[in-house]
């Protein structure tokens, strides 16, 4: 197998030294963490790699030789190098060198002639990496690693999660910056030192308390909230019904994930607080814009001047519509009497709803004034309350909705019996199927009756199930659409799109790598790059859940349930999760 | 080294297959298909424009030639970013891995990388395609828990869908690698 040894860029122009990093046999790869400079003690070096090894649980050690000519080649240091192999031994030990008027490398890796399966000089070939990115970046799908107590066992993830993961762990190697003076002197990847901001560790020392005080708050309202008052009989099922309890419930998990005082065990934890804390900052950032456009200006007034005048004119809109059913609607020939009681009794419910709204009217400012408050809590809360107004304000649509529905099931399941009647079947109830039953003579006739008159009904009936169904479904798109913002706002992981965005290498789907050329007799050269997750796959991996408050039904059973009259509820009903 | 030869795809379009042998260890083949031809790209513009000015006679709305200049405008940064696909490449490194990459025309690219523990085989597949039977390039992969089985096939230069003859030269030169790669791991 040829051997490959992962090389840092940063490295590529330091000076002569030796290699430290890991030998990963299954691989047959070498992964080069930093070069030691010279000069050295090796008792110094020896101490320090056995810190390493202990803090990162990392077989770090040294793996041969680096040599840079920057000048006409020195024969001292060659031999000087080589010598070395014989203080710092290992199996292979590589010997990487650097002309300098060429591009290409050389690379040899020598074997101890009396190991097994030695074949002196293998086949090499180098791979550089960025060590930066390697070391900040996160493999998407996370491997199976082994447990970081199981100590030193080597990974047996796959190849490339290996480097990622030696790269990973050895974080205690890069810990020195450029400024740091020891006994040993390491070049790798270095930060710029150490960032000393005021305001930054301020917000670090503020950050525990400010957490503690906030759960605690937390606490307290969740000990408020599962007090008895609450649990009396119609609170729970008006709360469950009312998208408005749910945001704001799952909001308040929201904030006790964020304040929580425990650490984020792995990366995957840590994200989704990033997310779940830019998702409630972005919500309130955008509701508090809302606060301010609605009580700036008067808004409110001219809102609520021009709700009444709508909610008189969707009521006339209506009235017409009811005298249009009431006529011939369409050219249909309608029964005329059940026509007229049908049309009279919704006329009547029309005029009740108008003489409501009209007795609410001198509130509606101060309502919507209190409402347009809720928006501090966030944008979401705010719409849901929103939808939850949309569905007492069309209330009446949804008595209709209901009375049709209801008459209209009536006639399907009294079709439907006297359908089986006729074939001389009927429904048993005990054993829940049908049975061959022998009717009589009065009972046919009587049957046939009123499958006849039920039969005529059928349309005026339907018809007006029909116009009441479209109408209801208007409303419940119109609170879909909120409930989808709503949605989105709630479950973006918009975290992690922007650190896609801005720092690509961070989320990682892989490595893709990058010929950088080759010359006969020197060994290959590549350049590995991180294969940054694309973005559907980065909304799909860290998506939070939603609150879920929309109706959970599929398409297919809500057009059978139109169909045969049952009723949609606009919120999630119990029976409605088998489906 | 690097030599150049013309083959066609299933259609009896032309396409260039490079092969680029870096060293006995990594080898690399590009695909290239012909570029978008001004011709077709004319032939789309001005019958969309004409569809769009014969409505604007009938309706007198202009709103239509608007439309017509963003859909045109939108369509083409949309086939250039996300369905041309310009060349296709597969480079295979012995001990390391398979690496595909897509040049989408707009310069876009998709890599994606298997590595060489996971590859099982490369082999030629038949598959019925439209109305007519295909050969294609795929590599098949292995079940992580069952080594013997295959998870996943993952087919090669999906796009191109070069003809046998072309396929051949690829496959012989990846079985190469493949069987010096299985020779060097199982003697030690």
């Amino acid at each position: 197998m040829a051997l490959k040894a992962f090389f840092p860029t940063c490295c590529a122009s330091v000076d002569s030294g030796l290699l430290v990093g890991r030998w990963v046999p299954e691989q047959s790869s070498a992964v080069v963490l930093a070069v030691l400079q010279f000069p050295f003690i090796p008792i110094q070096v020896k101490h320090l790699l056995a810190q390493v090894r202990q803090a990162s649980r990392v077989g770090v050690a040294v793996l041969g030789t680096w040599c840079h000519h920057r000048q006409e080649p020195e024969e001292g240091l060659g031999h000087f190098l080589e010598g070395l192999a014989a203080v710092f031994s290992h199996e292979p030990w590589l010997q990487l060198g650097r002309e300098r008027g060429s591009t290409f490398w050389s690379c040899k890796a020598i074997w101890r002639p009396m190991s097994p399966g030695a074949s002196g000089q293998d086949q090499v070939m180098l791979i550089f990496y960025d060590q930066r990115q390697v070391l900040l970046s996160q493999l998407h799908p996370p491997a199976a690693l082994p447990d970081r107590q199981a100590g030193d066992a080597p990974a047996s993830a796959g190849g490339l999660a290996a480097v990622f993961d030696t790269v990973a762990r050895s974080e205690a190697l890069f810990r020195s910056d450029r400024f740091h003076e020891g006994p040993v002197r390491l070049s790798h990847w270095q930060s710029e030192g150490v960032e000393a901001s005021i305001l930054v560790e301020l917000a670090k020392q503020a950050a525990g308390p400010t957490c503690l005080l906030f759960s605690f708050l937390l606490s307290l309202l969740s000990a408020v909230g599962a007090c008895r008052l609450f649990r009396l009989w119609p609170l729970p099922s008006i709360c469950s019904k009312l998208s408005t309890c749910k945001q704001v419930q799952h909001r308040l998990e929201h904030l006790s994930l964020i304040f929580s005082t425990r650490k984020a065990e792995n990366p995957a934890q840590l994200m989704r607080k990033a997310n779940v804390c830019v998702s409630v900052l972005l919500d309130v950032a955008l509701g508090l814009a809302l606060l301010t456009w609605l009580h700036g200006k008067g808004h409110i007034g001219q809102l609520a001047d021009a709700l009444v005048p709508v909610a008189d004119r969707v009521a006339e809109e209506l009235q017409h519509l009811l005298q249009w059913l009431m006529g011939a609607p369409a050219g249909l020939k309608m029964n005329r009497a059940l026509d007229q009681v049908l049309g009279r009794f919704f006329l009547y419910h029309i005029h009740l709803w108008i003489s409501y709204i009209h007795l609410m009217s001198p509130f509606v400012e101060r309502i919507l004034w209190h409402v347009g408050l809720s928006a501090c809590l966030g944008l979401t809360v705010a719409l849901s309350l929103l939808s939850d107004i949309t569905a007492l304000l069309t209330f009446h649509i949804y008595c209709f909705y209901v009375y049709g529905a209801r008459l209209y099931s009536l006639k399907t399941r009294g079709l439907s019996s006297l359908w089986r009647l006729f074939r001389g079947k009927k429904w048993n109830v005990l054993r829940q199927r049908v049975d061959s039953c022998s009717y009589d003579l009065d009972q046919l006739f009587i049957g046939t009756l009123l499958f006849t008159i039920l039969v005529f009904l059928l349309p005026t009936t339907a018809l007006y199930y029909l116009v009441f169904t479209l109408l209801r479904l208007l409303v419940v798109t119109v609170q879909g659409l909120l409930h989808l913002f709503v949605d989105l706002v709630n479950s973006l992981p918009l975290y992690s799109l922007c650190l896609r965005l801005c720092r690509p290498y961070r989320l990682a789907a892989g490595v893709k790598f990058r010929v950088l050329g080759h010359e006969a007799g020197k060994p290959l050269r590549l350049l590995m790059q991180i294969n940054p997750l694309p973005y559907s796959h980065v909304v799909r991996t860290y998506r939070l859940p939603s609150c879920g408050c929309r109706p959970g039904l599929s398409w297919s059973s809500l057009c059978r349930k139109l169909f045969l009259g049952e009723l949609v509820y606009p919120w999630r009903q119990k029976g409605d999760r088998q489906d | 080294m690097e030599d150049e030869q013309s083959f066609s795809d299933i259609c009896g379009g032309r396409l260039a297959l490079q092969r680029r042998y870096y060293s006995p260890s990594c080898r690399e083949f590009c695909l290239s298909c012909p570029r978008l031809s001004l011709r077709s790209l004319t032939a789309v513009t001005c019958t969309v424009w004409l569809v769009a000015y014969g409505l604007f006679t009938l309706c007198e709305n202009s709103m239509i030639l608007s439309a017509a200049i963003f859909i045109t405008l939108v369509g083409l940064l949309g086939y250039l970013h996300f369905v041309k696909i310009d060349q296709e490449t597969l480079l295979i490194i012995d001990s390391l891995g398979i690496q595909m990459t897509s040049y989408y025309a707009s310069g876009k690219e998709s890599t994606t990388f298997i590595e060489m523990g996971k590859v099982k085989d490369i082999v030629i597949n038949e598959a019925i395609y439209m109305q007519k039977v295909i050969y294609y390039l795929c590599i098949l992969l292995k079940d992580p828990v069952e080594p013997h089985r295959i998870s996943q096939v993952v087919p090669v230069f999906q796009s191109a869908k070069p003809r046998l003859d072309c396929l051949i030269e690829v496959y012989k030169s990846c079985q190469e690698i493949l069987a010096h790669q299985k020779a060097t791991s199982a003697s030690p």
